[in-house]
C-alpha cells in the first residue's frame, strides 16, 4: 500500500510512464484519491453529471450526422431522424431527455453543496468553477433548444435574445449582432448550431476538468463537513478516507444503475414528460408571424423566468434575473458561518435552506404557468413577486445570520460519523 | 543569468510597448470576428422596403405584412376608436409618445400619418411576442376599450399602440418607418424623404 511506486516500473507501462505521467495521473485522481468514507445518497450526482455529459456528447455527435441547420430543413430533418433513421428516435430522445436529466442532476448536486457547506473555504474556487459550468450549461441548453426549429424553439429564442435589448444604448444593436439578422432567422439557427455543437461543449469540458482538478486539490467534503486531512495515519493516508477506486467507482455504478432505470423509463415511456421536457408547441414548425398563446422556457429555466416576469419593468426584470444567478457565485463569501454541514448548523439555517429550496421549486412551478393564473385568489404574478423577494431574502438572511454571530451551532466532531 | 549592465528601464519600456502593440493588434484582429456576426449583405437585402395596397382596407379590418421578418399590422380604426384616444391618456404610460418608438412624423395622438390607418410592428415591447389585435369593446376584460393584447405576459396597448400602465411592456408598440406615395399604397421600411430605415 505504499503511496508512490510508479517510478521504477519496467515493461510497457514503465516505458509509457517515463514519457507520459499515466500512472501518476491515475493514482492522483482515481487509484490513490482518498475520499471520505461517509459519502451518502447526495454524493451520487457528481459522477452522474459526468455520465450525462458523456451521453449528451455521444448522442449529440450522432444527431449531427442527420440534422440540417437550415431554417427550411431543420424541422423536417429532426422528424427524419425520428421516423426514418434507424434507432434515430432513441438517439434523439436520449439527447432531449438527457438535457433535462443533466439539469435535474446538477440541481441536486448543487443542493448537496448547500446542505453540507461544500462551497466553503477552501472550496470557493471549486464552487465558482461549478457555477461557471452551470452558466455554460444554461447557454448550451438554450441554444440546443432552438435547433429543432419548432414554435417554442423560435419564440423562446426570440424572448431570451430580446432580453439583451433592455441594456441601455447598445441593447438593440447587440440583439441584432447576436441574431445576425433583423429577427431570429436561419442565420441565428446556423450560429447557435455552431456554438451548441463546437464552441460551448469545448468550454464545458475544459471547465469540468478544472472543476475536478480543483476538487482533487482540496479534497472532497463530506456530510459531516469534517476535514479528513487533519487525521492521517503513519503513511500519510487520511484515517477516514477510502480510495476512490474501487470503493466509490463501484458505489457510483450502483447509483448509475438506479439512475438509468429512471432515465430510460422517461426515454421509453414519457419522452415529452407531459410537455415539460419537450413542449407541445415545439411539434409545430417555427412560424415567425404567429406567437404561441403561452410562451414558457423548459422547466429548468422557469425559476429564473418567474423572477424576470415578476417585475413589471423590462430592465429591472432582466437585472433581477441576472442577479438571481450572479448572487450564487458569491455564496462562499455571503455565508460566513464557520460550520459547514447542516448537521451541526443552527436551526434557523436549516429552516431557511429548506424554505429556499421549496421556494425555488415554487418559482419553477410558477414559471411554467401563465402569469394571470389564480392561486388561492391571488394572481400567479403576485405570488412570483413574493417568491422573488424570498429568493433574494435567503442571501440577505444568510449574511446577517452568519456575519453578526447570530447562529448557534452544535459541536462538530473530530472524525466523520457513521 | 548575468544581470550586470542590464538596463531595466529599457527592458520595461520594451515590454510595455510590445505588449501595447500586441494588444492593439489583437483588437484589430477581433474586428472581422465580431463583424462576422452582423447581418450579411443578403440579410440586409432581404430587409428592403415592402409595398402594400390598402385601398380595400375597411374599418375594423387588418392586413398582416412582413418586413425584415417582423410582423407588421396595418389596420383601419373606427370613429369610436379615434374618439376614445383622448379619454385614455390618464391610464397610459406614455400618452404623448415621448419614448423614441416612432418616426417623428408619427409622434401624434394617433401615432400614424393618417388618423384612420395605423401601421405598427406587431411585436410586444416586453419580450417580443406578437400581441393580438382586439378592437371590440370588452373583448379582453370588461372595461377593455379596444386595442392590442399580448397573450404571453398580459401587456395591453390601446388602438394607437400606446402601452397601458401596470403591464410588463415598458414602451409603446413600435411604428415602422412608412409613407403613402398615393392614398391607396403603403410603403413600409422607408421614410417619405426617401431615407431608408
Amino acid at each position: 500500500m505504499s503511496a508512490t511506486t510508479g517510478s521504477a516500473k519496467g515493461g510497457f507501462l514503465g516505458w509509457i510512464d517515463a514519457r507520459f505521467p499515466l500512472s501518476r495521473m491515475w493514482n492522483e485522481h482515481v487509484g490513490e484519491y482518498y475520499a471520505p468514507k461517509n459519502f451518502n445518497f447526495w454524493y451520487y450526482f457528481g459522477s452522474l453529471a459526468v455520465f450525462v455529459l458523456v451521453n449528451q456528447i455521444l448522442t449529440g455527435i450522432w444527431l449531427t450526422m442527420n440534422y440540417t441547420p437550415d431554417a427550411e430543413l431543420a424541422f423536417s430533418s429532426v422528424e427524419y431522424i425520428m421516423r426514418d433513421v434507424q434507432w434515430g428516435w432513441l438517439i434523439r430522445y436520449l439527447h432531449s431527455t438527457g438535457a433535462s436529466m443533466f439539469f435535474a442532476v446538477v440541481y441536486l448536486h448543487m443542493f448537496r453543496a448547500l446542505l453540507y457547506g461544500s462551497y466553503k473555504k477552501p472550496r470557493e474556487l471549486l464552487w465558482v468553477f461549478g457555477m461557471l459550468i452551470y452558466l455554460v450549461l444554461m447557454a448550451e441548453a438554450f441554444m440546443g433548444y432552438l435547433l429543432p426549429w419548432g414554435q417554442m424553439s423560435f419564440w423562446g429564442a426570440k424572448v431570451i435574445t430580446s432580453l439583451f435589448g433592455a441594456i441601455p444604448v447598445i441593447g438593440p444593436d447587440l440583439v441584432q449582432w447576436i441574431r445576425g439578422d433583423f429577427t431570429i432567422s436561419g442565420v441565428t439557427l446556423n450560429r447557435f448550431f455552431a456554438l451548441h455543437v463546437v464552441a460551448l461543449p469545448m468550454v464545458l469540458l475544459l471547465l469540468v476538468v478544472a472543476h475536478i482538478l480543483a476538487l482533487h486539490e482540496v479534497g472532497s467534503n463530506n456530510p459531516d463537513g469534517v476535514d479528513i486531512k487533519k487525521n492521517k495515519d503513519a503513511s500519510g493516508v487520511p484515517k477516514d478516507g477510502i480510495r476512490f477506486h474501487p470503493y466509490y467507482t463501484t458505489k457510483d455504478l450502483v447509483g448509475l444503475v438506479v439512475f438509468l432505470i429512471v432515465f430510460l423509463s422517461i426515454v421509453f415511456f414519457a419522452p415529452t414528460f407531459g410537455g415539460l421536457f419537450l413542449e407541445k408547441p415545439n411539434f409545430q414548425p417555427a412560424d415567425p408571424l404567429q406567437t404561441p398563446e403561452h410562451i414558457a422556457p423548459v422547466w429548468y429555466f422557469t425559476a429564473f423566468y418567474s423572477i424576470l416576469r415578476s417585475i413589471p419593468d423590462k430592465l429591472t426584470g432582466v437585472i433581477a434575473m441576472g442577479a438571481a444567478i450572479f448572487v450564487l457565485f458569491f455564496l462562499p463569501w455571503i455565508d460566513r458561518g464557520p460550520v459547514r454541514s447542516i448537521r451541526y448548523r443552527g436551526l434557523s439555517y436549516r429552516i431557511a435552506l429548506f424554505t429556499f429550496a421549496a421556494n425555488f421549486i415554487f418559482l419553477s412551478y410558477l414559471g411554467v404557468k401563465p402569469p394571470s393564473m389564480m392561486i388561492l385568489g391571488i394572481e400567479a404574478s403576485s405570488w412570483a413577486y413574493y417568491a422573488m423577494l424570498l429568493y433574494f431574502g435567503y442571501f440577505a438572511f444568510l449574511f446577517i445570520y452568519t456575519a453578526f454571530g447570530l447562529e448557534r451551532t452544535k459541536p462538530v466532531p473530530q472524525r466523520v460519523t457513521e | 543569468m548575468d544581470q550586470e549592465g542590464v538596463n531595466n528601464s529599457r527592458r520595461r519600456f520594451l515590454a510595455w510597448t510590445t505588449t501595447g502593440v500586441g494588444a492593439i493588434g489583437a483588437g484589430f484582429t477581433a474586428v472581422p470576428f465580431l463583424n462576422y456576426w452582423n447581418p450579411s449583405a443578403r440579410a440586409q437585402a432581404a430587409g428592403a422596403p415592402v409595398e402594400q395596397d390598402v385601398s380595400k382596407l375597411q374599418a375594423g379590418q387588418v392586413i398582416n405584412m412582413e418586413w425584415r421578418g417582423k410582423p407588421i399590422i396595418v389596420y383601419r380604426r373606427s370613429e369610436r376608436h379615434l374618439a376614445s384616444l383622448a379619454e385614455l391618456e390618464g391610464q397610459l404610460r406614455d400618452p404623448q409618445s415621448q419614448v423614441d418608438q416612432q418616426p417623428d412624423y408619427c409622434r401624434n395622438q394617433y401615432r400614424s400619418i393618417s388618423p384612420e390607418i395605423g401601421v405598427l410592428v406587431a411585436i410586444c415591447t416586453h419580450l417580443g411576442c406578437s400581441p393580438l389585435y382586439r378592437p371590440e369593446l370588452g373583448s379582453v376584460s370588461a372595461d377593455w376599450p379596444g386595442g392590442f393584447f399580448c397573450p404571453c405576459h398580459g401587456s395591453k396597448f390601446d388602438v394607437a399602440g400606446r402601452v397601458f400602465k401596470g403591464v410588463p411592456a415598458p414602451t409603446n408598440l413600435e411604428v415602422p418607418p412608412h409613407w403613402f406615395p398615393n392614398e391607396n399604397t403603403l410603403i413600409v421600411g422607408e421614410h417619405q424623404e426617401g431615407g431608408a430605415a
